[in-house]
């Protein structure tokens, strides 16, 4: 009985489409993150998968909704996707579990399920899992050559099985902007930091082939125009704009902007997260200053908070400043002043 | 004479699948006289019309059946001679589905007219002109079916005439086949129009999916520096009053303001054909063009006369006439289904849509609103439809009103766009619907409470002037020999009355 | 310790003046309350409430001594509206004063009425035409559908009839849809 009203004719538009859009602009990161660090964020995305189609199956029995209906928008499994590529793909399984749950079950359906949710499911789940278990959630693996070999696999399975701790610390290395950031504590210039550390180069170079291939992934959902050009592009300007502000002060204290741009979660970031159309802001002006304000924070953490990324702190606290954006930020309506 | 393109453009709009070119390859049709007409009393925005004929009374093509009912208001005419047969409630085109008056008219197979009286505009005062057509029955043909006569008549000064051409929602095409068959007439009621309104120059806004309409007319304003063409991108809703305005002109008519207010004035194709066929031929308003398309085998544009039961047409163009309510009347995305194929055309049915099931009934499951704002991206009114439909489904109408609730112009575009398929326009109504039926109660509360108000004061007023008199009098006669005389009568009476009382006892003791 | 002292007092006497300053400056001239409540009623006038009026109801809840639920022509919506100016829980209507009925009008069957002219006094809001010895009709429109006027009547002559759905009065609907069936209603 919906349609019993005009408009009778619709576009062919569903949730589903736009969900199984945004998963597929993912892949070629996803590819040149197995091909850099191997198969471990392969194992990562398929656990955090299950787990959230499983704990989403079950919340939406209790909540007594159609879980067919549901299940099939997809708003589940990006949560999950978007979790399992923010988290090391070295972390053990019980790591994806618990922060998968708590994404969909807390992050998402305690607030309301679909549509409801006022923090970004996914970054909700990153923020506790840093936060409790700090060690794990800060080792990041070092590239790996033949990353799908059969040896590599091995080690993959037995580090998400077992943890590191089994295998050793052999495999991880600090992250380029955890690196940077410790030296620069200890006194260190940039410049000086980049010629010693030889390492720092190939690192820099498979971060940012993976940044690009998500760059690629958010140009198309631009082009398929699921997400509006409004959030990333700003981001990605005020980001630069910052970076480089501080970068042409104090050269040798602060990086440079691509290094800002093309490291830790930046790509991903601008097309992914902060486009999470629930908890973000709706007016186009709000979309600026919200991607404005994210990209200021994000900076800000990086270089002189305690951690190295800020992403999700960032998109958290700008969450919770939506309701005011939007607000103050209504466009004007046709033939109003 | 110039053709122009538009280069302003409003936010959002769709572009949809027009579906309109299977009703254009065959002309303009006429049907064989039905066995009965109806005709609902009121078929435009205003006062019922008053009845003027008998029941039983014949008729001729052309008469007066009912008169408009004051100002806002039109009349009714009998569309071909024959005998009124019944005044009763009848099922009409309305989104309700309730049945409202209608006069049944039996024709008499003749179609014998009146007299015809057409006016001879450019001898006489445009403003009788005006007077003249208040009586015509003719009211805007795009839809709205407001009476023509008032737009004619204002008091702001109108410098151009703009004319609807733009025809924007899917699957209707009776103006663009108008203008192509009568495009000369089309011209002169133009320039009718024009002096009627005392406008310098008119305007044609057309959409750029009528190649065939604008070749034609614009071969006929050659030579004629006042009408001019404007020719608009097919985009939903640029039909739209205020929407067409700024298409054509850059100009936003604020809200609550009239586009006379700046200088403009619009009619509909069809509309100014009406004003034409009254005024040159003395013809009233009794026919209009019908787009019937969809699932009929042959969809078609025809020319009927109002009160033709709508199964004849749809029968004529190939369809099934079961009442299994699939048919929509108006566009696909503003229109309404109907409660019946058994309804008359009136004036303000401007296509019948035969839908395919998928249309009425949808399958798709309703979603959660995700805020993804695709509709505030549709929206020809720059609203925020995502936050009208969290306001309206709540309840909370006096916030959806802050956000301009009334705004919106119910275009569906929102709905249209909408990947969650919320029915968002259907919220709109409903909450519409509510606020003006709240204020209409609280009118009526208002004015319960002054007439209470008045009537304890003036029941006050009532009980302190008795008061009053009976003070005056007791102050009057105590001093005076009359209070004497009216204690003695009291005491007469009671003494009477004790006297009653005893001998009533003893009466009893007796 | 006598600085702190000092300070403190210095301290309440600059807040209070400020706050005094702009309880002066910034009073708003609200409605009084009973004209707040007055308007949420329905001015149905019908005494339902055990009070002689709309007026007279307003003024006993705004004093504290009625309840906010004994007006039936107000229905739930009406409690509700009173329940949030009132800042108090809503409560269901209290069925003591009547229950909810379809918005009413009285009708006058002219044919018996005897002209008696004891509706006409009877009527809250003078709704009702008609002089001694002839017979009354009701202004239609003035009514509010209190029935004050059915008791009085000697003949029984009044009716109250619902006012129907019609074509002008009719509503757009809540849109029905059942999110948790629909897989159900789509299999019908």
């Amino acid at each position: 009985m919906i349609n019993q009203q005009s408009p009778f004719i619709q576009k062919a538009a569903s949730v589903t489409n736009i969900m199984l859009m945004v998963i597929l602009a993912l892949v070629p990161g996803l590819i040149f993150y197995v091909y850099f660090f191997g198969v471990g964020v392969l194992l990562n995305v398929f656990v955090a998968s299950l787990t959230a189609l499983i704990a989403e199956y079950f919340v939406l029995k209790m909540r007594k909704l159609p879980p067919k209906v549901y299940l099939s928008d997809g708003s589940a499994l990006v949560a999950a996707w978007l979790l399992a590529l923010s988290i090391p793909s070295i972390a053990p399984w019980w790591i994806i579990v618990v922060g998968t749950l708590f994404t969909i079950v807390i992050a998402k359906h305690f607030y309301g399920g679909l549509g409801s949710n006022i923090f970004n499911p996914a970054m909700i789940g990153y923020a506790v899992l840093l936060i409790s278990f700090p060690a794990i959630m800060t080792k990041w693996p070092s590239p790996i050559e033949n990353s799908l070999s059969i040896e590599s696999i091995r080690q993959a399975l037995q580090v998400f099985f077992y943890g590191l701790t089994q295998v050793g610390d052999g495999l991880t290395s600090a992250t380029p902007l955890d690196y940077i950031k410790t030296e620069l504590l200890q006194g260190q210039i940039l410049p000086d930091i980049t010629i010693r550390n030889v390492g720092l180069a190939t690192i820099l170079t498979s971060n940012q082939i993976i940044s690009l291939a998500y760059l690629l992934g958010g140009i198309v959902l631009l082009h398929k125009k699921i997400i509006s050009w409004h959030l990333p592009i700003t981001y990605l300007l005020s980001l630069s704009f910052i970076s480089g502000l501080f970068h042409l002060i104090d050269p040798n204290n602060y990086s440079t902007i691509s290094f800002h741009l093309l490291n830790g979660g930046t790509m991903l970031c601008a097309f992914f997260i902060i486009t999470d159309p629930v908890s973000g802001p709706t007016t186009p002006k709000g979309k600026i200053w919200f991607a404005f304000m994210v990209a200021i924070l994000v900076y800000v953490i990086r270089v002189f908070g305690g951690y190295p990324e800020g992403i999700a702190f960032a998109v958290i606290f700008m969450n919770i400043c939506v309701p005011l954006i939007d607000n103050l930020t209504q466009p004007k309506v046709f033939g109003h002043g | 004479m110039n053709i122009i393109d538009t280069i302003f453009k409003f936010n959002g709009g769709i572009k949809a699948d027009t579906k309109k070119s299977v009703s254009t390859v065959r002309p303009i049709k006429k049907i064989k006289m039905p066995k009965q007409l109806i005709l609902p009393l009121r078929q435009h925005v205003g006062k019922v019309a008053k009845l003027k004929v008998n029941i039983g009374e014949k008729v001729l093509k052309g008469q007066l059946l009912a008169e408009a009912d004051g100002n806002v208001s039109a009349a009714i005419h009998a569309p071909t001679s024959g005998t009124v047969a019944s005044l009763e409630k009848q099922l009409i085109p309305h989104p309700s589905g309730l049945p409202d008056y209608c006069v049944t008219l039996i024709p008499d197979g003749k179609d014998t007219w009146v007299e015809k009286k057409p006016i001879n505009w450019k001898k006489i005062d445009r403003k009788e002109t005006i007077k003249k057509i208040s009586e015509s029955g003719i009211v805007g043909l795009g839809g709205a079916t407001f009476p023509t006569h008032l737009k004619l008549n204002n008091n702001n000064e109108v410098k151009t005439l703009i004319v609807n051409a733009a025809e924007c929602e899917p699957y209707i095409t009776c103006d663009d086949m108008l203008m192509r068959e009568k495009s000369a007439e089309l011209i002169e009621g133009i320039r009718l129009a024009l002096h009627l309104l005392g406008a310098q120059n008119a305007i044609i806004g057309i959409e750029d999916n009528k190649p065939e309409a604008i070749e034609k007319l614009a071969l006929l304003i050659k030579n004629d520096a006042n009408i001019s063409i404007k020719i608009v991108p097919t985009i939903y809703p640029s039909g739209d009053a205020k929407r067409l305005i700024y298409l054509i002109t850059g100009i936003q008519i604020a809200k609550g303001k009239r586009s006379t207010e700046y200088g403009m004035q619009m009619f509909n194709v069809a509309t100014i054909i009406a004003l034409y066929k009254f005024i040159h031929c003395g013809e009233p308003s009794i026919t209009r063009i019908i787009t019937i398309t969809g699932k009929v085998r042959t969809p078609n544009n025809y020319e009927v006369l109002f009160g033709t039961p709508l199964s004849d047409l749809i029968i004529d163009a190939g369809g099934k006439a079961s009442q299994n309510g699939s048919f929509i009347m108006g566009g696909p995305m503003m229109g309404y289904k109907l409660p019946s194929v058994n309804v008359p055309v009136t004036k303000a049915m401007n296509c019948v849509i035969d839908a395919e099931p998928e249309m009425i009934e949808n399958n798709n499951p309703v979603l959660p609103c995700i805020r993804c704002a695709k509709c505030a991206e549709a929206c020809p009114v720059n609203l925020q439809p995502q936050e009208l439909f969290w306001f309206s489904q709540s309840n909370q109408f006096e916030k959806a009103e802050n956000y301009n609730l009334f705004d919106c112009i119910e275009c569906g575009c929102c709905s249209y766009v909408c990947p969650s398929n919320i029915p968002l326009v259907q919220y709109y109504r409903y909450a519409k619907s509510e606020i003006i039926s709240d204020r209409y109660a609280k009118e009526e509360a208002d004015i319960a409470r002054e007439r209470n108000d008045f009537r304890l004061e003036r029941l006050q007023r009532e009980k302190e002037e008795r008061a009053k008199k009976i003070a005056e009098r007791k102050a009057n006669t105590s001093s005076d020999e009359k209070s004497k005389v009216i204690d003695e009568k009291r005491k007469a009476i009671t003494e009477a009355l004790e006297r009653v009382k005893q001998e009533g006892v003893s009466e009893k003791n007796d | 310790m006598l600085t702190s002292v000092l300070v403190v007092l210095f301290l309440a006497l600059l807040i209070g003046s400020i706050l005094g300053f702009s309880s002066i400056k910034f009073k708003v001239d609200g409605d009084p309350i009973i004209d707040k409540i007055d308007s949420i009623l329905p001015q149905t006038q019908c005494g339902q409430c055990s009070y002689p009026g709309c007026k007279p109801y307003a003024t006993a809840i705004a004093k504290g001594e009625a309840d906010i639920n004994q007006c039936p022509p107000g229905g739930e919506d009406g409690v509700r509206k009173l329940a949030e100016l009132m800042g108090v829980e809503y409560k269901p209507l209290n069925e003591e004063h009547g229950a909810i009925k379809p918005k009413s009008i009285a009708i006058i069957d002219e044919d018996t009425c005897i002209g008696c002219t004891l509706c006409i006094q009877a009527c809250p809001v003078d709704a009702i035409l008609g002089s001694a010895k002839h017979m009354h009709t009701i202004i239609e429109k003035e009514c509010t559908g209190c029935e004050l006027c059915l008791p009085p009547c000697p003949v029984d002559c009044i009716d109250m009839i619902a006012i129907q759905e019609n074509t002008e009065n009719w509503k757009w609907k809540y849109p029905v849809f059942n999110i948790k069936n629909q897989k159900q209603r789509v299999s019908h």
